[in-house]
């Protein structure tokens, strides 16, 4: 294989691309200065400002209720869905289901954010339920769009599951459901794991579909930043980034661990 | 195959035999609960709000609450529906509305092709980088996708301000500061920041797979490293260019944080100019009939490439 200098050099120019600006962010959010570019000496007061801040307190309270919650519906739903569309090969409206389930993937946010606000307000008017828009629009809007995640997630882990596992366990006799909670709920356990966490991240991070189903006094984390960021910059902004950025940088480095190390045990077994 | 659709498991003394005779009790199948319970907040989540955005697309504009004329209404007793064409009638005659749709188009097909430009070799190098490092470099795709995308746009306003790192590094060189910021340029560079993740793991995932024996035979037989990559490389790839290309295209079109934030007020795209036909104006008809029009936008290209997709995976299989 000849090895050239083209594709070390992009691929390095790409990779400063993806990160100078994320290293930039992470470096300023410890400078002195208002001025988010101008460095003037190193300083943690914004992180403190960040945890003095009520607003931001408490949006990112409301933003954790809703994405733990709405990841976790997400996860049922989105789980049912993929056995539903992998497992059960025919069925009335399956096409439908399956057309249906990936849909929320390519709608662009702001039409899914007026429709389920439009559906809130007519269900109001009619229904009564939702009374007013806040915690619980956002949990259904966010659980709808997050569920054809988790749906792709496990879908891609049923189809690829040896199926005469789950055949051995039915011919000694066990029920579907006992299969299913025995033998393919274990299996399929690491994909469960990352479509909740996707489902959790996506939730977090969205700012369009939650403005449309917010009501007055229920800002997420991420409206509330972007109305901070429309003003220009903030630097307590920058301080919350860096954390976030922790907190990921974290997480994907003990999950790498965590795959290196469980691999010689299955060897082993 | 399908496994789970045996009659009469035999009797076992367990909680989840337990579980399925109340089911069967009632009239439930398993079967049907596992399909019942998505489909119907699939329809009641998604299917009827899109039917609703449908109807009062076809509503006027009103003071009140709602902000929108009724559809149904009784007169003496008759139920009247009024259906007004006007919102769409505006979509084809205002210039505003017509720009928008088409630089939406323009704006997403040509962060489409930087991305691919730059995400194609990054795909490729990695792929071809020795295993140990494939896992790393990988990982350090994904992990900007994990931290928030808002902040990953901001982190972009600092880099690319009057007084950003980007004009800070061109002063020491002695050039002048650039106009980045509030351009269809910052729009261009926030589309391809953002997605080019989702252009290189689709693009990583195909290529890894290319079997090296095919480009040695084609040194072999005496072709230049370019025509090994026109004539095997590149078609082989072509599932995977495809895939990439949707992933950033189409959340592209209807982008609202990038133009937003890193845009100009010319900067017209549809995404935006829904949120402020909703927000701004409260013109609650007007912005379901920018949807319905998006929608159309969105889902016409989607199709399109699924045929492209579907018959590029057909012929690769009666090669």
């Amino acid at each position: 294989m000849r090895r050239g200098w083209f594709l070390p050099v992009t691929a390095t120019l790409g990779f400063a691309f993806l990160y100078a600006p994320i290293i930039s962010l992470v470096i300023f959010s410890f400078n002195e200065s208002r001025l988010v570019t101008v460095w003037s000496g190193f300083s943690t007061k914004w992180y403190g400002e960040l945890f003095a801040d009520p607003q931001m307190l408490g949006a990112a309270w409301l933003s954790a209720q809703v994405a733990f919650v709405s990841a976790t519906i997400a996860l049922v739903l989105g789980t049912l869905c993929a056995v539903a569309l992998v497992r059960f090969k025919r069925f009335r409206g399956r096409t439908v289901l399956a057309g249906t389930v990936s849909a929320p993937l390519v709608m662009p946010d702001v039409i899914t954010g007026l429709a389920l606000l439009l559906l809130f307000v007519a269900m109001e008017a009619t229904l009564g339920w939702p009374a007013g828009r806040g915690l619980v629009t956002i949990i259904i809007a966010h659980s709808t769009f997050c569920m054809a995640y988790v749906t792709v997630v496990v879908q891609s882990r049923l189809t690829d599951l040896d199926l005469s596992l789950e055949e051995a366990a039915m011919d000694l006799g066990a029920t579907p459901v006992r299969v299913f909670f025995d033998i393919t709920l274990p299996i399929i356990a690491p994909a469960l794991v990352s479509g909740w966490l996707l489902a959790f991240t996506l939730s977090l991070d969205d700012l369009v579909i939650a403005s449309f189903v917010s009501g007055p006094g229920s800002s997420t984390l991420p409206m509330v930043i972007f109305s901070k960021v429309r003003l220009g910059v903030s630097p307590d902004v920058n301080a919350l980034a860096t954390i976030i950025i922790g907190i990921v940088a974290l997480g994907v480095f003990a999950a790498t661990v965590l795959q290196l190390r469980s691999r010689p045990k299955k060897l082993r077994n | 195959m399908s496994s789970y659709d045996i009659d009469s498991p035999p009797p076992r003394r367990r909680a989840w035999t337990g579980v399925e005779r109340a089911l069967a009790a009632v009239g439930l199948s398993g079967k049907a609960l596992v399909i019942a319970a998505p489909a119907i907040w699939l329809t009641v989540f998604f299917l009827v709000p899109l039917a609703v955005v449908f109807g009062i697309s076809l509503t006027l504009k009103q003071f009140g609450r709602p902000p929108y004329t009724p559809l149904l209404t009784t007169e003496e007793g008759t139920v009247q529906l009024t259906l007004h064409l006007n919102n769409y009638i505006r979509l084809f005659t205002d210039s505003l509305y017509v720009a928008a749709y088409l630089n939406s188009i323009k704006i997403a097909l040509i962060s489409t092709i930087i991305a691919l430009l730059i995400g194609y070799p990054m795909a490729y190098a990695i792929a071809r980088a020795p295993e140990r490092w494939r896992n790393i470099l990988l990982m350090l795709v994904i992990l900007p996708f994990w931290t928030s995308f808002l902040l990953r746009v901001y982190a972009l306003t600092g880099f690319m301000r009057g007084n950003g790192v980007i004009n800070q590094v061109l002063a020491v060189f002695g050039i002048e500061p650039l106009v980045m910021m509030q351009t269809d340029f910052a729009v261009y560079v926030g589309i391809v920041y953002t997605y080019l993740p989702f252009m290189i793991l689709p693009l990583y995932t195909n290529l890894v797979k290319l079997d090296g024996a095919l480009l040695e035979a084609s040194a072999d037989l005496g072709a230049r490293p370019a025509r090994t990559f026109l004539s095997i490389t590149l078609p082989l790839s072509m599932p995977g260019i495809i895939a990439g290309s949707m992933l950033v295209f189409i959340p592209a079109i209807g982008e609202f944080v990038i133009p937003s934030l890193l845009g100009g007020p010319s900067t017209l795209m549809i995404g935006r100019v829904l949120w402020d036909e909703f927000f701004a104006n409260t013109n609650w008809p007007r912005a379901a009939a920018v949807a319905i029009a998006m929608l159309v936008a969105v889902v016409v290209p989607v199709m399109l490439l699924q045929k492209a997709q579907d018959a590029v995976q057909d012929s690769g299989r009666t090669r």
